[in-house]
């Protein structure tokens, strides 16, 4: 299948969840979102490294192969301990204000 | 030979310390200590220069150079003095007669406050300072150093009553007038800079060969220019009168013996290229013959008696101007040291009879001082003798000197030179009967008061009466005494360059026994008639009709000056004021701050605190990063 559908359907994750962010005032729907955007680029990676791995057949070195396959491993090792710290304090927020909205931090101000 | 060279720069140095002492000290000297301090550094300035005179009496000129003033490869200005017969002759009458008037000063001046008596002294000793500096410069740029000192100072003393506006006006018109008169002078010394590369007398004489005739008479020309600024000649004259509101002795030093003679020096200097250039020299000759008679008409109708003398000095001006377009340079400096000491004389001793006056300087107030006041009245006396040109005053051998070579020039600048010494005659015996003879027609108050002055004024009266009858025996002519003009032997290494070049008509004696005797006799005709006529002045109330209006007025020359170049300047300086200035530049710069200010409320609404809106900044950023590395 051609590399544009991936492109398109990344693009599209990615933007969902980038809009996600910024619009949504439900705290734990925006780490849905940011975890879509995660997402989004881990299929960019994959589908670019099956990409390359066809493309090249037999003249590079084994291992580049799946150089794009392993970075999508850090990335999700980092988004689950993201979430996990981001799901702490959101639990921690919840308990002082009974509600999950983000709008109580625009204390910037003052 | 080397002493001079070490010792030289003393000579200006002694009044600047003076300057220094009076100016810095004036919160802490008492009146006495600043008036010795200021007069003692012109006498030992005087001390020097009759020494010096006595070691150029050969001929001698030396030039000591001090350091580089300005040295870059195309030009070399050196700071440099020159020491040779003109220049010491003008040290002498500078310092000699500046002492005088010092003395004088310490009494006349006696009411003021300490602070200001000290102000006084040091002005007056920066005065002396620039204008040693002007006469011993041995380049143009030294001189003009000390020709805008000059200028200053006389700003400075003109205005030292300065809470009085109409003193500070006449100072800055002074101020002004001598400035126009700069320009020109500026713009000779960068022509000659232009040209010959070099400022240096000695440099610019010895090539004055590689310059075109339109070149000299430009250069010649402009340089006159600055000498009809300082020298008070048509058209930038109208300062002079009005400098009169100042002190008497500042009118004495500067506006009588010194400041206005820098003219005259420069072109005594000069003389080279005024030789090579007869248009700049029938330039010179006609405009000093012109201000001399417009100057001598106005003086018959002035009632201030400062005024009249300051007319007088215009005049007499104009007569060395016309000497120096003729060719007759010996005899115009010649005139300018008589002239020194009887308009100094004059001016003293108007000064002594307004302080005797209470202050009164109106002539038609005047009447009858001669009883009260015997030594002031000889004096005066013998100063209106040599002004008139009364043999064998002091007057006669120098005026006619210039009107004889006036006549080998052109008989008509003669006649009308004679008729100046005329006028000259009559408005000086006017002035003379109407302060001295007669009754006195003052106030009461005014007659009680009236007294002969102290001692520091009689006596410089005294020395100056002296130098007036006396002055004019270094100058005796052929026709007289063979080998009698000493001093133009003296001064002969200086024209000798021009010497050499202009034939000098030889005019048979019986020729100059006529022109003499013609001038003389016409002179004292106008005289006597004064004499006669102004003895029994009485006050009239009637205003003045006809021509003796317009003379009183001026020739309305000043209000002719206001209408057509002081308006309109005003009018575009005005422009530039509301417009271009406060409209424009202000708007512009005030504008800018606006914008800043605006556009900083804008940008300050982005920090609202909501985290949202950061996010979404974020984003923007990174777009915006995206989009730019695509095209880079």
């Amino acid at each position: 299948m051609e590399i544009k559908w991936y492109i398109d359907l990344a693009v599209a994750l990615f933007s969902i969840g980038v809009i996600g962010v910024l619009t949504r005032r439900n705290a734990i729907i925006i780490f849905m979102c940011i975890e879509l955007m995660l997402n989004a680029v881990n299929l960019l990676l994959v589908a670019f490294s099956k990409m390359h791995a066809a493309a090249e057949v037999g003249s590079i070195s084994p291992s580049v192969v799946s150089d794009g396959q392993l970075f999508v491993f850090f990335i999700m090792v980092v988004a689950a301990a993201e979430v996990s710290v981001g799901l702490a304090i959101i639990v921690m927020m919840y308990r002082n204000t009974h509600s999950t909205d983000v709008n109580f931090l625009n204390r910037l101000k003052h | 030979m080397n002493n001079i060279l070490q010792l030289v720069w003393l000579i200006p140095l002694l009044p600047l310390v003076g300057f220094l002492i009076n100016g810095l000290g004036r919160k802490h000297l008492s009146k006495a200590l600043s008036g010795f301090i200021g007069s003692a550094v012109i006498f030992l300035s005087f001390a020097m220069s009759v020494w010096v005179f006595i070691q150029v009496k050969d001929g001698n000129t030396h030039v000591a150079h001090y350091f580089d003033f300005i040295n870059i490869t195309a030009l070399k200005i050196g700071f440099d003095l020159q020491v040779d017969p003109l220049s010491s002759l003008f040290l002498l009458i500078i310092t000699g007669v500046g002492f005088l008037i010092h003395v004088y000063s310490t009494a006349y001046m006696h009411d003021e406050e300490p602070q200001n008596f000290a102000k006084y002294f040091s002005f007056l000793n920066l005065f002396v300072f620039s204008m040693l500096l002007l006469v011993l410069g041995a380049n143009y740029v030294i001189m003009f150093i000390g020709w805008e000192g000059v200028g200053l100072c006389s700003y400075l003393l003109i205005g030292f009553w300065f809470t009085n506006n109409k003193f500070n006006a006449a100072a800055r018109k002074a101020f002004v007038m001598n400035r126009i008169g700069d320009l020109g002078f500026l713009l000779a010394i960068f022509w000659l800079v232009n040209k010959l590369g070099t400022v240096d007398f000695h440099n610019v004489f010895a090539s004055v060969g590689n310059l075109s005739t339109f070149d000299i008479t430009g250069i010649t020309l402009l340089l006159f220019v600055g000498a009809t600024g300082k020298s008070a000649q048509i058209p930038l004259y109208t300062w002079l009168p009005d400098a009169m509101a100042g002190p008497t002795p500042v009118s004495a030093l500067i506006h009588a013996a010194t400041m206005v003679t820098a003219g005259i020096y420069m072109i005594a200097r000069s003389n080279i290229l005024y030789t090579m250039a007869p248009v700049s020299q029938t330039v010179v000759a006609i405009t000093g013959l012109s201000t001399a008679i417009l100057a001598a008409t106005i003086a018959l109708k002035q009632n201030d008696i400062k005024k009249v003398l300051a007319y007088s000095t215009v005049s007499q001006l104009g007569y060395m101007f016309l000497g120096l377009g003729v060719g007759a340079y010996t005899g115009a400096v010649f005139h300018v040291m008589t002239h020194a000491f009887f308009k100094a004389l004059l001016f003293l001793g108007a000064g002594s009879v307004i302080h005797a006056m209470s202050g009164e300087q109106d002539m038609r107030n005047m009447g009858g001082l001669k009883k009260h006041m015997k030594i002031t009245h000889l004096t005066f006396l013998l100063g209106c003798l040599a002004i008139a040109g009364m043999p064998p005053f002091a007057g006669f051998f120098s005026k006619d000197e210039i009107l004889g070579a006036a006549f080998a020039k052109n008989p008509v600048y003669y006649g009308i030179g004679v008729a100046g010494a005329m006028m000259t005659a009559f408005y000086m015996f006017r002035l003379y009967a109407m302060t001295f003879l007669g009754k006195f027609r003052g106030t009461a108050d005014q007659e009680h008061h009236v007294h002969e002055s102290p001692k520091a004024i009689t006596i410089p009266l005294l020395i100056l009466a002296l130098l007036a009858v006396a002055g004019g025996w270094v100058g005796i002519p052929e026709v007289f005494l063979s080998g009698g003009h000493r001093l133009g032997e003296f001064l002969n290494p200086v024209f000798a360059q021009s010497d050499a070049i202009t034939i000098k008509p030889e005019m048979v004696h019986t020729t100059e026994y006529m022109l003499m005797l013609i001038s003389v006799a016409l002179a004292l005709v106008a005289l006597i008639y004064a004499w006669s006529r102004f003895s029994k002045y009485q006050k009239t109330a009637e205003p003045s009709t006809g021509l003796g209006n317009v003379l009183e007025n001026k020739w309305y020359v000043d209000e002719l000056y206001e209408a057509i170049i002081i308006k309109p300047v005003r009018a575009i300086a005005n422009f530039f004021n509301e417009v271009v200035e406060k409209k424009g530049i202000d708007g512009f710069v005030n504008g800018i701050g606006k914008a800043v200010n605006y556009g900083s409320r804008q940008v300050r609404l982005l920090q609202n605190g909501q985290v949202g809106l950061y996010v979404l900044m974020m984003v923007l950023g990174i777009l915006i990063l995206f989009i730019v590395q695509l095209f880079l």
